[in-house]
């Protein structure tokens, strides 16, 4: 397997993490986390509700004290130093921070004075941040009597408007229409040439559209961390759908050679566990057209974030076991 | 960067009818207080005139007027402050100032800042009153300067505890009412509680007590006398519960 681009990416780290943990009395709702950025990376944090993903990102962003661990942004300790360290990151948190009697031009124009941006760039930042975030038709308008999808965008563009380092995004297109959920992916994309972004989700295929590496959080734990090209191929083309209309046992299925197992998957449908580095497609389409099985579907099964977690804490278990 | 959140904050005090409802009520009643103790000291000054060295206009219409708004103060400044961070709580904007580089002092003070500000127009608005009679009449500036500086003081004193009351909860009205009851508990012991100590020969805590007491401590100012004593016990109240505040907010950073 070839190396994936972004391991060799030699940027500056922007954002670095150590052993960071929060626990709440006796529940660590995030144990023992280590996170590096370079600029110009994309990294996507991904868990199910309550993997401690917003947890995670309040202490990224201050605005929680971490039990143990330490944060360094663009060189400054963000609990030694938090004014200095704050100025480099951007953060839109799970609820947009947004004051609803005020009109969007003032409430950037507030956030770009909040981040010390100089009164003579002040104008031409909040413009730009606006056109980025397609808000230049509501400028004039009530943050309040926006739609959510409009809200949203503010959210983001009250993230990026002092231009900052370091965009920490939680959850970003939750609430918007696939339209303006695109819209947004390409935004981040934009960001992440020249930021990093930090991005959480629990979106599975939102991640593979924009990230470079991603993060996986399962229990306040990291169970993954590999780019994002690796992430595909663990999760996908390992499982195949089959659909045959006059199938043979279970058994005959599973002694073609590239499959580990057979497993009924509704009326005539066929989930077929494929042996790492092989791949048997060919060889099953071969077979059902000789001993005629009625093939009329083969397809890489869709794993959800589901199957995914139950891929990698299983396969945690099992390296745990390796080891030991 | 103080200013800048007092001025958000003052703008979002003006964009709610609350402010709005509080100067007009505030308005209406002291005009009302004034003008009728005005009417009565016009059909007292036959006799007045009779007295040796006459009480003036300012002891008996300006004086009740100021101490009028003294009372009235501690039903407008927890009103006024219940928002400034319960509502900045619930509504979830709070992360926009502690994500940017701000100290919560700073953030603590901007919005003290911006309390005072409106109080300042208030008082600046009552104070009027009894000043638009200084063509008709001889009035006694330093006594009505020394009045406005001690309510100023009280206004700042009480806007502290407001704020500290704001901050312990995420609801407004139960800031409001939390609030107001922490004042008026003030008030109330002020009365007795020092006093009573320093009778029982226990002066220190005596001394302590008085700080605890706001309205007590406006008394010399309202006289017109400079209680160097009475002002620090004012302004030692206003820091201790801006000290809180911003001890509280951050001990929701470490807390959670």
């Amino acid at each position: 397997m070839t190396l994936p681009p972004e391991s060799v990416n030699t940027s500056p780290v922007t954002l670095s993490a150590r052993g960071l943990s929060r626990r709440f009395g006796t529940h660590a709702a995030v144990d023992g986390i280590d996170l590096e950025l370079r600029r110009g990376e994309i990294l996507g944090f991904l868990g199910p509700n309550g993997a401690g993903k917003t947890t995670s990102m309040q202490m990224l962003t201050g605005n929680l004290a971490p039990t143990t661990g330490s944060i360094t942004v663009c060189g400054s300790d963000l609990l030694e130093s938090p004014v200095k360290a704050k100025a480099h990151i951007g953060y839109l948190p799970e609820t947009p921070p947004l004051y609803r009697d005020l009109k969007v031009d003032e409430y950037l124009d507030l956030v770009a004075r909040l981040h010390r941006v100089p009164g003579a760039q002040r104008r031409a930042a909040v413009d730009k941040a606006q056109a980025r975030c397609g808000l230049a038709d509501v400028s004039r308008k009530l943050i309040g009597t926006l739609s959510k999808g409009y809200q949203q965008r503010v959210g983001i563009a009250q993230a990026i408007v002092h231009e900052p380092d370091v965009i920490i995004l939680d959850e970003p297109t939750v609430g918007l229409d696939p339209n303006q959920i695109r819209d947004i992916r390409k935004l981040i994309r934009e960001l992440g040439g020249t930021h990093s972004v930090v991005l959480s989700t629990h979106i599975l295929p939102e991640v593979e559209a924009i990230c470079d590496r991603v993060q996986i959080m399962h229990h306040g734990k990291l169970v993954y961390s590999d780019s994002i090209a690796a992430l595909k191929q663990f999760h996908s083309g390992r499982v195949l759908l089959v659909g045959l209309n006059h199938p043979p046992t279970l058994d005959a299925l599973a002694a073609i050679p590239g499959i580990t197992r057979a497993e009924s998957a509704g009326e005539n449908l066929f989930r077929v566990h494929v042996a790492a580095g092989a791949d048997p497609t060919e060889r099953i389409v071969a077979l059902a057209a000789e001993r005629q099985w009625g093939l009329h579907q083969i397809a890489p099964a869709q794993t959800n974030l589901e199957d995914v977690f139950v891929n990698l804490t299983t396969r945690d278990i099992t390296e745990g076991e390796k080891a030991a | 960067m103080i200013f800048t959140i007092a001025g958000k904050d003052l703008k979002s005090l003006f964009t709610s009818p609350i402010a709005w409802v509080v100067l007009t009520f505030v308005q209406l009643i002291i005009g009302y207080g004034f003008l009728k103790t005005f009417d009565d000291f016009m059909q007292l000054q036959p006799q007045l005139i009779r007295l040796p060295s006459p009480p003036g206009f300012t002891e008996l219409v300006a004086v009740p007027t100021f101490a009028t708004t003294a009372a009235i103060l501690l039903f407008a400044v927890p009103l006024l402050a219940m928002r400034m961070i319960a509502e900045e709580r619930r509504n979830q904007t709070m992360v926009l100032l502690t994500s940017a580089p701000i100290s919560i002092l700073d953030i603590v003070l901007g919005k003290f800042c911006a309390l005072m500000g409106m109080l300042l127009i208030i008082l600046a608005l009552i104070a009027l009153m009894p000043l638009s009679l200084g063509a008709a009449t001889r009035l006694d500036y330093p006594l009505i300067g020394s009045i406005v500086f001690g309510l100023a003081l009280v206004a700042a004193a009480f806007s502290a505890v407001s704020l500290y009351v704001s901050s312990l909860t995420t609801h407004p009205m139960v800031a409001a009412l939390g609030a107001f009851g922490a004042l008026l508990g003030m008030v109330l012991m002020g009365e007795n509680v020092a006093d009573n100590l320093q009778t029982r020969g226990l002066g220190v805590l005596a001394t302590f007590a008085q700080v605890f007491s706001p309205v007590k401590n406006f008394e010399p100012l309202g006289k017109g006398m400079i209680d160097s004593y009475a002002i620090a016990c004012l302004v030692l109240l206003t820091v201790l519960f801006l000290a809180l505040t911003v001890r509280q907010l951050e001990a929701r950073r470490l807390r959670g």
